[in-house]
C-alpha cells in the first residue's frame, strides 16, 4: 500500500500536471483568502501563494526547474494577457487622448525615480554590484525587466524576482500611501501604480476601477519603453 | 473565445517578430498590444456609421477574464524567490528598504506630477465623473 502510494507520487511529482495544479490551488487559496478579508491590499493572493508554493517545494525537496514544467503553463499566458491590455486602453481612449502630455511626463519621471532611488537606497546600505544592477530595473513588467537587467550586467532571473517583490509591494502599500497624500483623482491613482509596480499593480487597480485599471495598464507599458531606453544609456554613465 | 485567443496570440508573435527584425528595446507583448490597439482604431474608422460595439464582443469577455486574473500570471516567476534565499538573506536589509522606499516615492511623486499636470489646462473633467468602461463616440 504504502509502496503504491508512493510510486504513484514519485509519477505525479515528474509530471507536469502537479506544479500547474498547485499554482492554482495555492492561488485560489490565497484570492479566497483576500476576499474574505474585504480585499485588503495587504492580504495580497500572489504573495500568500508564493510563500506557500516555496515552503512546499521545499518541505518536498522538489527543486524549481521541476515546479517550473508545470508552471510554465500559467507563465505562458502573461505574454497574450500583455496583449489584451489594448483592450482596457481602447475603452478609455477619450481620457487618454485628453490628458497624453500629463502621462508622457509623469511616466517619464516616474521610471526615473523608480530605478535611480532604488539603487541609490541599496548602494547607500551596502549592497553588491550584482544586486544593484540587477535592482535598477524593478518596477518595470517581467520580460523587459529581465532584458534590461542582461544588458547592462545584472541576473535577469534575480530581476524577476525583484520585479515580483516590488509589484507586491506596490499592490499592498499604494492604497494607503494615495489616501495619505490625498490623491483622489483615478487616473493619477491608476498611472501611479502602473509605474511602480507594474503587472501586479494593474492587476488590483483593475478590481478598483476601471479608469485606474486603463492608466495602469497604459502606464505600465509606456515604462517599460521608457526604462528600456534610458537605463542602459543611464547605467553606463552611472557605473 | 477561441477566435480571441488566436487573435491575442497572433498579435503578440507579430510583435516578437517586429521586435526581433528590427531590434527593439521592448519586449514582442507589447509591441503586440501596440499593434492590437491600432488595429482597433482601424476598424472602428473602417465601420465609422454602422452601429455595432467598437470592440468586438468576444475579444471584449476573453481579454477582461484573462485579465482579471493577472496576478495569478506572476505566481510562477514568483516562486523564482527560492533560487535567491541565500543571496537575500545576505542583502536582505539593502533590498527590502530599497524596494519599499523606491515604490512608495515613485508611487506618490507619479500620482503627485500627474494629479498636477491634469488639471493644468483648467477644466478638464474630474475623475469621479467618469463612467465605467466608457467607449468613444
Amino acid at each position: 500500500m504504502t509502496r503504491d502510494l508512493h510510486e504513484i507520487w514519485v509519477y505525479l511529482s515528474a509530471s507536469p500536471l502537479l506544479g500547474l495544479t498547485v499554482t492554482l490551488v495555492a492561488y485560489q487559496a490565497g484570492y479566497w483568502l483576500y476576499r474574505k478579508s474585504g480585499h485588503n491590499p495587504l492580504v495580497n493572493p500572489v504573495l500568500i501563494a508564493v510563500v506557500a508554493l516555496v515552503a512546499l517545494l521545499k518541505l518536498t525537496g522538489t527543486d524549481y526547474l521541476t515546479y517550473f514544467e508545470g508552471a510554465q503553463f500559467v507563465h505562458f499566458l502573461l505574454g497574450p494577457a500583455t496583449v489584451a491590455l489594448a483592450i482596457p486602453l481602447f475603452q478609455q481612449l477619450q481620457q487618454l487622448r485628453k490628458s497624453l502630455l500629463a502621462i508622457v511626463i509623469s511616466v517619464t519621471a516616474g521610471s526615473l525615480t523608480a530605478a535611480v532611488s532604488a539603487v541609490a537606497v541599496a548602494w547607500a546600505l551596502g549592497a553588491s554590484r550584482e544586486t544593484l544592477l540587477s535592482l535598477a530595473p524593478k518596477s518595470v513588467t517581467t520580460p523587459i525587466a529581465m532584458g534590461i537587467a542582461e544588458k547592462i550586467g545584472g541576473l535577469p532571473s534575480l530581476t524577476a524576482v525583484l520585479v515580483i517583490l516590488t509589484g507586491m509591494t506596490g499592490a499592498m502599500f499604494t492604497t494607503y500611501m494615495l489616501n495619505l497624500l490625498g490623491v483622489k483623482d483615478w487616473r493619477a491613482r491608476g498611472l501611479a501604480i502602473g509605474v511602480a509596480s507594474h503587472g501586479i499593480g494593474t492587476a488590483r487597480a483593475i478590481l478598483v476601477h476601471p479608469l485606474a485599471g486603463a492608466f495602469a495598464g497604459l502606464a505600465m507599458g509606456l515604462n517599460g519603453i521608457a526604462t528600456a531606453l534610458l537605463l542602459p544609456l543611464l547605467a553606463t554613465w552611472i557605473f | 473565445m477561441l477566435g480571441a485567443i488566436t487573435l491575442l496570440l497572433v498579435c503578440q508573435f507579430a510583435g516578437e517578430a517586429v521586435t526581433m527584425a528590427a531590434g527593439l528595446p521592448v519586449p514582442g507583448p507589447v509591441v503586440g498590444m501596440a499593434l492590437l490597439f491600432v488595429g482597433l482604431l482601424i476598424r472602428r474608422r473602417l465601420r465609422a456609421g454602422e452601429s455595432l460595439p467598437d470592440i468586438p464582443e468576444d475579444l471584449e469577455r476573453t481579454a477582461t477574464g484573462l485579465l482579471s486574473h493577472l496576478s495569478l500570471l506572476f505566481v510562477p516567476a514568483g516562486v523564482g524567490v527560492m533560487l535567491y534565499l541565500p543571496l537575500i538573506a545576505e542583502e536582505w536589509l539593502a533590498i527590502s528598504v530599497s524596494l519599499v522606499a523606491s515604490t512608495l516615492l515613485t508611487i506618490a511623486l507619479t500620482a503627485l506630477l500627474m494629479a498636477w499636470l491634469v488639471r493644468i489646462p483648467g477644466s478638464g473633467p474630474s475623475a469621479n465623473e467618469t463612467g465605467c468602461g466608457e467607449t468613444d463616440p
